[in-house]
């Protein structure tokens, strides 16, 4: 698109775009001293004595306060890894189950008894109504609300866990999951009609049609929003520091703030402390987009390569 | 909030989505920066950050979104409370990434032909924009931004946590810090009341994306 709403720059247009480019890059410049390293000087927010714990390894925090952002980061780590295995594995089988309870709408169960094929159907449309009120609640709810449900009212029905990075992997799952099963359903909704057809055909049942052709094929067309939503799994799990106290890299970094502030009053070391753990949380997730694309292009080169052509819904991801 | 949210973050998500297809690369990069910055960080993460950096920096109140204009339409912007101005910057800064996005896949779905014709009647950059792309962009960018727009009101269940009350979820610690109060039906509610505001809405965004549908099948 970009190269279509101009023509291609011939000499005056590429003289022009130099100086056009390097005036902008001068007001850019004099923008960002003006609003954010000025305000910055004049607070005193790039002092040593702020900076110090975060990048000088001779101050006496530097050691402690790298060790605990490490450690918040192993946890971050191993939250997110679960949440995402876990989200993955019950996300596909809702989506199998979706689309099972709907490819069974019009079965009437006629080599059954008439009073069991009757209760044959209504458990189908129970199981349809069920499935479709938990993917709505589910998804309706912001995160914050599932994981205050999930640390506050589970244990009060007798469900506890002795680590706290469970609470934070359930309610993370209960969310994901239900976003990456509508993900799956309708990419394998939206495949050619011609596949599900070609293997009834050859006698495979609906369940089986879904497992082994629908949903693998689900898989690649569907791998950028998948991907997103992993990003986003790895993002929410900042919000164990916030809602159930999990030592994640968030929480971490709020804990040491509020002990810095605590020792010494004048220390106010918020603006280092969460520059660097935003700093961090950019740095992995884009690692982890890079790392993605790389695997999507990959599998995409090993067959289907019309899966590089199939229209992707713009992927929203919703922290 | 979310309305104000709401409206700043499409302003501003706007513009930085025109920075994105700029001729100027200086222009692209500080587009691009901006999207790939909020969209690889948590919101917790930029709502901590406005809630400590600002007090520092000597504006506690958020004062400069004080505008007069604004604040006779909106009179939550004269409210004293930080947090609320605080959690208010935070999510409209980074839903405006995620409106940039959808807006560029507005724009990207809009027919080259068009872009094209446009050329060849001799319309500059901008006016191609303004009377041709963006006209024709935000049609098809309705359902992406519907979307983000479902996401941002589940975002703002987060300003509780910085003592914003003015939020659904703000009612949950309150509720749930007295002892006398069943938890169950707190949460209910809660749920309820989210899923009020976002289920009418996905259900709209649902209606829209049909009729564009059927719109092009003719």
């Amino acid at each position: 698109m970009s190269s279509v709403l101009y023509d291609t720059p011939g000499p005056r247009t590429r003289r022009i775009t130099v100086i056009a480019s390097i005036l902008a890059a001068i007001a850019l410049g004099y923008g960002l001293y003006r609003l954010v390293y000025q305000p910055l000087d004049r607070a005193g927010q790039l002092s040593m004595k702020l900076w110090g714990p975060i990048v000088d390894p001779d101050n006496k925090y530097f050691d402690q306060v790298w060790k605990i952002l490490g450690d918040g980061w192993v946890n971050t780590l191993k939250a997110a890894g679960l949440s995402i295995v876990a989200s993955l594995t019950v996300g596909v089988a809702l989506a199998l189950l979706r689309r099972q309870l709907r490819d069974l709408r019009g079965h009437r169960f006629l080599s059954w008894p008439a009073p069991a094929a009757l209760l044959g159907r209504i458990g189908l449309a129970v199981g349809r109504a069920v499935s479709r009120v938990w993917v709505e609640v589910w998804r309706g709810t912001p995160v914050v609300t599932t994981l205050f449900f999930v640390f506050l009212v589970l244990p009060v029905w007798g469900i506890d866990f002795d680590d706290r990075m469970w609470f934070l992997v359930l309610g993370l799952t209960l969310y994901n999951s239900v976003v990456i099963g509508e993900i799956l359903r309708s990419g394998m909704d939206n495949l050619p009609k011609g596949q599900s057809e070609a293997a009834l055909a050859v006698g495979l049942g609906p369940a089986l049609t879904s497992r082994l052709v629908l949903l693998p094929q689900a898989f690649r067309v569907m791998l950028p929003a998948l991907i997103s939503q992993v990003v986003v799994i790895l993002k929410d799990t900042s919000l164990g520091g916030l809602v159930i106290s999990y030592d994640e890299a968030l929480g971490a970094t709020k804990l040491m703030v509020e002990a810095f502030r605590s020792e010494t009053p004048s220390l106010a070391i918020g603006i280092p402390m969460y520059f660097t753990i935003g700093i961090m949380y950019i740095a992995v997730n884009y690692l982890l987009s890079k790392l993605a694309q790389y695997v999507q292009r990959r599998v995409s080169q090993r067959g289907y390569r019309t899966a590089k052509q199939a229209v992707t819904p713009a992927s929203v991801p919703a922290a | 909030m979310c309305v104000l949210a709401a409206v700043g973050a499409l302003i501003i998500g706007a513009f930085i989505a025109v920075l994105r297809i700029s001729p100027l690369p200086p222009l692209r990069g500080v587009g691009t920066a901006y999207v790939t910055l909020f969209r690889n960080i948590p919101l917790t993460v930029v709502m901590f950050f406005t809630a400590f950096a600002l007090p520092v920096l000597g504006s506690t109140n958020a004062d400069f979104l004080r505008i007069p204009g604004l604040t006779s339409v909106f009179p939550e912007l004269r409210s004293a409370f930080p947090f609320f101005h605080f959690a208010l910057l935070a999510l409209t800064l980074y839903t405006a990434a995620f409106v940039c996005e959808a807006l560029r896949s507005g724009i990207n779905a809009v027919p080259l032909g068009q872009v094209e014709a446009a050329r060849s009647l001799g319309l500059t950059f901008a006016q191609n924009l303004r009377h041709i792309v963006l006209p024709q962009a935000w049609k098809y960018a309705v359902v992406p931004l519907g979307s983000v727009i479902i996401a941002m009101l589940k975002n703002s269940a987060l300003a509780s946590a910085f003592g914003a009350s003015a939020v659904l979820m703000g009612v949950v610690p309150e509720l749930v810090g007295q002892k006398d109060y069943q938890t169950e039906p707190v949460f209910v509610g809660v749920v309820v009341g989210y899923l009020i505001m976002t289920i009418p809405l996905g259900l709209l965004i649902d209606a829209v994306e049909r009729s564009q549908m059927k719109a092009a099948r003719r």
